[in-house]
């Protein structure tokens, strides 16, 4: 099911500069779509098309199969989360405030209201308790984004529409936050479109991605089939000279394990008797990682383990089979 | 120093600061009345100036071809004089407190109209454009955000609003308004200048009281919108009082 379908949208501004020409595509139900492209390219545009906050000059989308022009935007803004770069905090309110406005927009009743408030900062890693009370002015950067984002969520929406929400935190923080989402995701089961500039973002982030070069989308694809097949210059160029690298990065070692012939072939895991794990892999780790410690441990294979089972191995040469298809 | 000297420097100050505490002391309950009837006459105005200054300053906001006659429209007023108006509005109005609350209104709207418009239009732009996205409508985008967030922006003009309030409700006592001017009428006609001072000085004293506590409440306002601010001492007393 698509969730969200742009076809043949035009977006003219009323100064006549041309935001987006011609944009098409759709989003899967509760896959991430990541929008990315250079400032001024119409990924920002493209999202608020989604809940109204922009109208199309030409062309339809579609929400949920209905064009949105004919839904009340209110109700619509209601239904989709969100988030943007500065956050918006309403600093006068307290973390519980800023999280229930749309349920209470929505008129949820005080205990649904409390009920989902707990559950939310529970998710954000946040304790209610400690949390619930405190002024936006009283967290850290990163956890503004986090009650941003759990604001966002509140309402349960169907669709999260997030404007580069980690592109105002320092870098370790956004990895994390980034990490955190990603998991996150796996629970919430929504239909996400994120808009970003950093392609390294969007390959972590997206199942699908969206490369828009000044108001166009030259490539709507997985990351794989973008970094393998790039379909012009411009988004070779936008990837880098390193996607071979890259190419590590999103593909995670369980799609390239091979079984082990014996139980032998573990050595690397039994040569470690001080119960470091990083000598071996887990089979969601992505074969950058796996590249990495091969190095660190100056070794050309390493097992994969999951739960405490040897499940797998991988192996130098199929690494770096990876890093050249496509080159 | 010689015997003048110290009579010039000295004693002829405390002889007449001892006759100011002198009448304040003798007339005391009639100062206080006075004041009483002075803060009645501004607290009336300020209910009425208020609602009205915001509703109008919100109206700008949002309707922005308004905001030039309006601003403009307030602004003349203030540059009426205060004796004139009066006069005009005694045909329509009388003579006692009516006409003076009516001019008094008319005169602080344009602090707290324009407050109101600064303070509304120049809140946290992030903050209006979230409340956009997560479907709030401009009604309860003003409600919950735009006006919580301008309080005390809208608060400092008030507190401009109330200093010009009290300096001329002084001269509504002229069409019989009552209140401090009662006495600073008199005092001229009769030529009394220890009245006229004593008068005075507490006029200024409330002007400065009531500046004050809107200022604590200003910057009150200003730390639950988590601005950083520089308390003074009173207001880090209230602070830990509130919370």
């Amino acid at each position: 099911m698509n969730t969200i379908e742009f076809e043949g949208v035009t977006k003219v501004y009323d100064d006549g500069t041309v935001a987006i020409e011609d944009v098409s595509y759709s989003v899967e139900s509760g896959t991430t779509t990541v929008l990315v492209g250079p400032s001024g390219c119409g990924k920002t545009t493209t999202m608020k098309l989604v809940n109204r906050l922009e109208d199309p000059s030409e062309g339809t989308v579609y929400y949920e199969g209905d064009d949105v022009q004919e839904l009340d935007r209110i109700e619509l803004r209601r239904d989709v989360g969100y988030v943007i770069q500065e956050i918006g905090l309403f600093d006068h309110m307290t973390v519980a405030e800023n999280v229930a406005t749309v349920p209470e927009l929505k008129d949820w009743g005080r205990e649904r209201i409390n009920d989902r408030l707990n559950e939310l900062l529970e998710l954000m890693d946040m304790p209610p308790a400690e949390y619930r009370d405190q002024y936006p002015r009283e967290l850290s950067g990163g956890q503004r984004q986090r009650v941003g984002i759990a604001r966002a969520l509140a309402g349960e929406p169907d669709v999260m529409l997030m404007d580069e929400p980690f592109g105002a935190l320092d870098p370790i923080t956004r990895e994390n936050l980034q990490d955190e989402f990603l998991e996150l995701q796996q629970q919430i089961d929504t239909t996400i479109l994120f808009v970003t500039h950093s392609i390294d973002e969007a390959l972590k982030m997206g199942d699908k991605i969206a490369i828009y070069d000044v108001g166009k989308v030259v490539q709507y694809d997985t990351p794989q089939e973008i970094l393998e097949n790039p379909t012009n210059e411009f988004v070779e160029d936008f990837v880098g000279a390193d996607r071979g690298l890259k190419r590590l990065q999103v593909t995670q070692v369980e799609t390239i394990m091979t079984k082990p012939a014996e139980a032998s072939d573990t050595g690397a895991l039994a040569a470690d008797g001080n119960g470091n794990v990083a000598r071996v892999l887990s089979p969601t780790d992505s074969t950058q990682v796996a590249l990495s410690r091969m190095i660190q441990f100056d070794v050309t294979r390493l097992p994969v383990v999951d739960g405490g089972t040897v499940v797998g191995e991988v192996t130098k040469d199929t690494v770096y089979d990876i890093a050249q298809t496509g080159a | 120093m010689s015997l003048t000297t110290v009579a010039t420097d000295w004693i002829l100050p405390t002889v007449v600061i001892i006759e100011y505490l002198d009448f304040f002391r003798s007339n005391s309950s009639q100062l206080l009345r006075l004041v009483l009837q002075h803060i009645n006459i501004t607290l009336i105005t300020i209910m009425i100036a208020l609602p009205m200054g915001v509703a109008l300053g919100t109206f700008i906001s949002v309707y922005k071809w308004a905001q030039t006659p309006i601003l403009w429209l307030a602004g003349i007023m203030q540059t009426v004089p205060s004796i004139a108006l009066f006069g005009l509005l005694i045909p329509v109005l009388g003579i006692g407190s009516p006409p003076v609350i009516v001019a008094l209104v008319l005169y602080s709207q344009l602090p707290i109209i324009r407050n109101t418009f600064i303070g509304l239009t120049q809140v946290n732009e992030a903050a209006i454009e979230a409340g956009r996205g997560l479907g709030m409508s401009q009604r309860e985008r003003l409600q919950r955000v735009q006006i919580p967030m301008a309080l005390p922006v809208i608060m400092a003009g008030v507190r401009n609003a109330i200093v010009i309030i009290v300096g001329i409700a002084a001269i509504g006592a002229f069409i019989g308004a009552g209140g401090l001017g009662d006495f600073l009428f008199e005092g001229i006609r009769e030529r009394y200048v220890d009245m006229i001072v004593v008068t005075t000085v507490v006029l200024s004293l409330l002007a400065l009281i009531l500046d004050y506590g809107l200022g604590v409440s200003e910057r009150l306002l200003r730390a639950r919108n988590g601005e950083d601010i520089n308390p003074t001492q009173f207001t880090r007393v209230l602070q830990k009082v509130i919370s």
